[in-house]
This record gives C-alpha cells, sequence and structure tokens, in this order.
C-alpha cells in the first residue's frame, strides 16, 4: 500500500491580514475554508473530510459546526496536534484516508491570533514538573540546539544569518509579507541576542493569520481547473529525550520523516527544484536541511551560506514567499505556509520574481513542538503532473 | 536572583519518592533492573526495554554540560537553560544557577543544587 499519487491538492487560501484584532478565530478559520474551498472551485456542501489541530478554537467538533459542514456527509475526520507540522501530518492522513475511500474531498484549516494576545497554555505532559521551572521557551530550546551544532560541527552565526537573507530575498516581492526590507549578514549578527547564540533576526515573526487546504482525489482535480498537484510521498516521526539516555539535539525527527516520504515517492533530495523548510528559526532550517540529506550533518553551515537558498541565484531555492522568517507564522505553526508556498511553486503561481523554472518536484518539510525537546517532523513530496 | 520564586511540584504517586528524596537532599534517578538503564525524569516502566523491574537510586549529582543558552531578558531576570548529563549517563534539562552565566561552557563540570519552593525543593546544577 502507498499513498503515492493517491490525493492532489486542490485549493489552496493563505490569509492575506497578519494582524486581526478585529477579527475571532473562528471567523479566520470560516474565511481561510472559504478561501480553499474557492480556490478549487467546490463548494461547503462537498466537503466529506475535515482536519484541524489544536488551534481550532474548542477543537473539531465545535468548527466542524460553526463552518456549518454537511453533517450527512462529512465522514472522515482528524484531528491530529502535532504542533507546527499538523497540517503536513494532515496532508498525509488526507491522503491515506482518500486512498482508502474514507473520504474523497478534505478540509484542512489553521487559524489563530498570537500577535493579538497570548496564546492559551497546552496541557502539561508527564514532564511537567521536571522542567517546568527551568522557563523552557521556543527561544532557548532551539537555542541550545544551536549552541550544541556550533560547538559539534563549526557552524557559524555568520552561516545562520544567510538563512535569514534569503528569506529577506523572497519576502519582498510579497505584498503580504510582514518583514519587507531585504537584510544583510550583518544586520542580523548585529541584531540584539535573543537567546544565545539567536539574534533577533534568527527568530521568525509572530502572525494572527491562517491558511487552508483541498485535498481530494485524483478524478476530482482532473475535472477541477487548477494545475494539479499531487503528493507522492509523505513521512512523519517523533523525537524526544526519552529518558535522557544519548541526547543528541543536532538532529531532529526531519531524520526519520525524510527517508520515509523520499522513498515512497521514489526520488531523492537531489531532485527536488524547490523546498519549503519550516523557518521557526534559522536553526531549524539548517538542522532540516542536513536531516532531510541535502547535504550532509554537520554540512549545513557550508550549504547555506552565500545565497545558495535565493531563488534565481542558489542551487535550492527554499521559502520563497518570505517564509516564517518574513513573511508569515500564523499561529506560530508553520506547517500550512509550507505547502501553501510549495503548491503556488508547482503551479507556476509563486511571484514571478522567485518563481522556480519548470518546478514540477517540491518538497515540504516541518516540525512541530521544540527541536531542543519533545517535537514531531512531517515531510510531504510534492509533484506537478 | 536569591529570591526567584520557582513553581512547586504536583507531584503524583509515580514520582512521590523523588520528591520525598528531593526534601532530604538526595537527587534520585530510576534504573532498570532487567536491561540495567539508568533512566531521568522517573518513570514506573523502563522507557528503554519496557520492563516494571525499576528501583531508585541516589545520583552522585555530578555532571558535565551539553549545551545551554542564556536567555537574555525575561519577567524574572536572565537565566541560563541547560542539559547537564549525569556521571550515571542520562542528561536532563535544568537551569546552571549561581554563577557567571557568560563563563559556562559546553563540557564544563557541574554539581546538583536544590533550590526551595513551597513544596518539595527543585534540582538544579552550578559550577563543580
Amino acid at each position: 500500500m502507498t499513498i503515492k499519487g493517491k490525493a492532489y491538492i486542490a485549493g489552496i487560501y493563505e490569509h492575506p491580514t497578519r494582524h486581526a484584532p478585529d477579527k475571532s478565530t473562528s471567523q479566520l478559520h470560516a474565511e481561510v475554508a472559504k478561501g480553499a474551498i474557492e480556490d478549487a472551485g467546490l463548494t461547503k456542501a462537498d466537503i466529506d473530510g475535515y482536519f484541524c489541530a489544536g488551534d481550532a478554537p474548542g477543537g473539531l467538533m465545535p468548527m466542524a459546526d460553526y463552518l456549518g459542514l454537511d453533517m450527512k456527509k462529512l465522514r472522515h475526520i482528524d484531528s491530529t496536534d502535532t504542533g507546527g507540522c499538523s497540517y503536513l501530518i494532515h496532508l498525509g492522513h488526507a491522503a491515506e484516508a482518500i486512498a482508502a475511500g474514507k473520504c474523497s474531498i478534505a478540509l484542512v484549516t489553521l487559524a489563530g491570533k498570537p500577535r493579538t494576545g497570548p496564546m492559551p497554555p497546552r496541557a502539561a505532559g508527564p514532564e511537567a514538573d521536571f522542567e517546568t521551572a527551568y522557563g523552557q521557551t521556543t527561544h532557548n530550546a532551539y537555542g541550545m540546539c544551536a549552541m550544541r551544532h556550533m560547538h559539534d560541527y563549526g557552524t557559524t552565526s555568520e552561516q545562520l544569518a544567510w538563512i535569514k537573507v534569503a528569506a529577506s530575498h523572497h519576502a519582498q516581492y510579497n505584498p503580504h509579507a510582514m518583514l519587507k526590507e531585504v537584510v544583510t549578514v550583518e544586520d542580523v549578527l548585529n541584531s540584539p541576542m535573543i537567546s544565545d547564540p539567536l539574534h533577533r533576526m534568527d527568530c521568525c515573526v509572530v502572525t494572527d493569520g491562517g491558511g487552508a487546504m483541498i485535498v481530494t482525489t485524483p478524478e476530482i482535480a482532473k475535472s477541477l481547473k487548477k494545475p494539479l498537484v499531487r503528493l507522492i510521498g509523505h513521512g512523519e516521526a517523533t523525537k524526544g529525550p526519552r529518558g535522557g539516555k544519548d541526547l543528541d539535539l543536532t538532529y531532529s525527527a526531519g531524520i526519520f520523516s525524510g527517508p520515509r516520504a523520499f522513498e515512497e515517492a521514489g526520488v531523492t533530495p537531489k531532485d527536488m527544484k524547490y523546498a519549503s523548510i519550516y523557518d521557526s528559526f534559522t536553526i531549524t532550517v539548517l538542522m532540516q536541511l542536513e536531516d532531510l540529506g541535502f547535504c550532509k550533518k554537520g554540512e549545513g553551515g557550508k550549504f547555506v551560506a552565500d545565497g545558495n537558498l535565493i531563488s534565481g541565484t542558489g542551487k535550492l531555492p527554499f521559502n520563497t514567499d518570505g517564509g516564517g522568517l518574513c513573511s508569515n507564522h500564523p499561529v506560530n505553526r508553520g506547517g500550512m505556509t509550507k505547502i501553501l508556498e510549495a503548491v503556488r511553486q508547482l503551479r507556476g503561481e509563486a511571484h514571478p520574481k522567485v518563481q522556480v523554472k519548470n518546478c514540477d518536484l517540491a518538497i515540504a518539510h516541518g516540525t512541530g513542538g521544540l527541536l531542543g525537546n519533545r517535537h514531531a517532523a512531517s515531510t510531504c513530496i510534492l509533484e506537478r503532473v | 536572583m536569591a529570591d526567584k520564586k520557582y513553581p512547586a511540584p504536583v507531584g503524583n504517586p509515580e514520582t512521590a519518592p523523588f520528591w520525598e528524596a528531593a526534601k532530604a537532599g538526595k537527587f534520585m534517578i530510576k534504573r532498570c533492573t532487567a536491561c540495567g538503564e539508568p533512566h531521568y525524569f522517573p518513570r514506573s516502566i523502563c522507557p528503554f526495554c519496557f520492563s516494571d523491574k525499576t528501583v531508585w537510586e541516589e545520583s552522585s549529582g555530578e555532571a558535565t554540560i551539553y549545551t545551554f543558552s542564556l536567555m537574555r531578558k525575561s519577567p524574572t531576570g536572565p537565566y541560563a537553560i541547560a542539559y547537564v548529563t549525569l556521571k550515571e549517563g542520562p542528561s536532563l534539562q535544568t537551569n546552571i544557577v549561581d554563577c557567571d552565566m557568560d563563563k559556562l561552557k559546553i563540557g564544563q563540570k557541574v554539581k546538583v543544587v536544590f533550590k526551595p519552593t513551597e513544596g518539595a525543593p527543585l534540582p538544579f546544577f552550578t559550577p563543580a
């Protein structure tokens, strides 16, 4: 059994807002759902599968009801929550459901407003008494990864800065990007230190907003008007300290999810024309590129330097919408926007200044949770038909 | 930072002996008598071989810094978060306290020190 080629992404929508104090989170979910359904050329009455994660107010049941999804028709639901990579996992799970005949038109939504106000705390895990007091945040959890990566492999702040520089080169062409200014390596190094060794410009933006997609069968996708983009490989994985044995923060669960996706797709990292790589921090990108096999472990710094990730200049154009580092990181969960820009590239709908020529194979990869602690990863290989 | 307040552990039946020992100044880990592996934080079933033959063991409290990051600003002031690797093997998350943060280095030797809460004290590490 495989999901290779059995599910197509027929509709996509990224909310243009980056700050929405005048809207409710549920409203944003509805707006992105409407956008994706209309992009596909379908109607809400067609939806028979629904996927959402922890950002949906009250969870899946209230959201399915609020959206008014047809209860007689909705026959597959999935509220898998693995933080920022939930939506990449939803894509894989939607393909599984479609391949098994459990649904034919699945809607996936993400939305929320962390820029307007703080997000609700997550439920405590069994580790809470043994970790909560130490003040772990996203910044210092990723800072600890970067610190150890530098120690083990000689990675430098200059190399990490190149990732932000590349993202900013792309963001200048995105009218919706939160940060449109092109920055230099020096700008990144001169920005305030937040949590050693990560500077402010090593960190992603905090934005309100959201995104949605429609996943469907090959037959239905071919009956619609959009360019055909299909999923040909998917992988998911988790990693954590696991009792503290052999702790190694220089790699992520991507080291497991990546090969699973590439093997299913029957392609290799070298075949990728475009890469959407989760960029919560610059170190996130560097570690993922290594873990996915775009370069050897420890050589990520060299790989990303000197503009190698800039579309038109570098060998691996990445996050051509400006990514989470410059454009959008809705609900502090970047997995959805990773898929959306990959689909734009495959459709040929990216901004002309960053559109990759003959883009027929792309990867969308993300992580959720904290790379410096318990986290998940998901890899999707997408193909233009 | 002497008056920094830390949350009291909530505790549960599985971890109660850890916090009781902490009150007596002892830092405990768990070891599996089936596979021999130590682990932290403590579980009743070994996370490696899944045996229920796990026993409490007092750690030496001696460790080395695996990695760290200096949080430059926070509502409670700057602090150093770290993972340290115990002499017995397991690595754990902690703060390095009572130190010059800017002099911390990966590989540096540290030792356990308990800080009070309104309940059981919490383990931290400080340069040895």
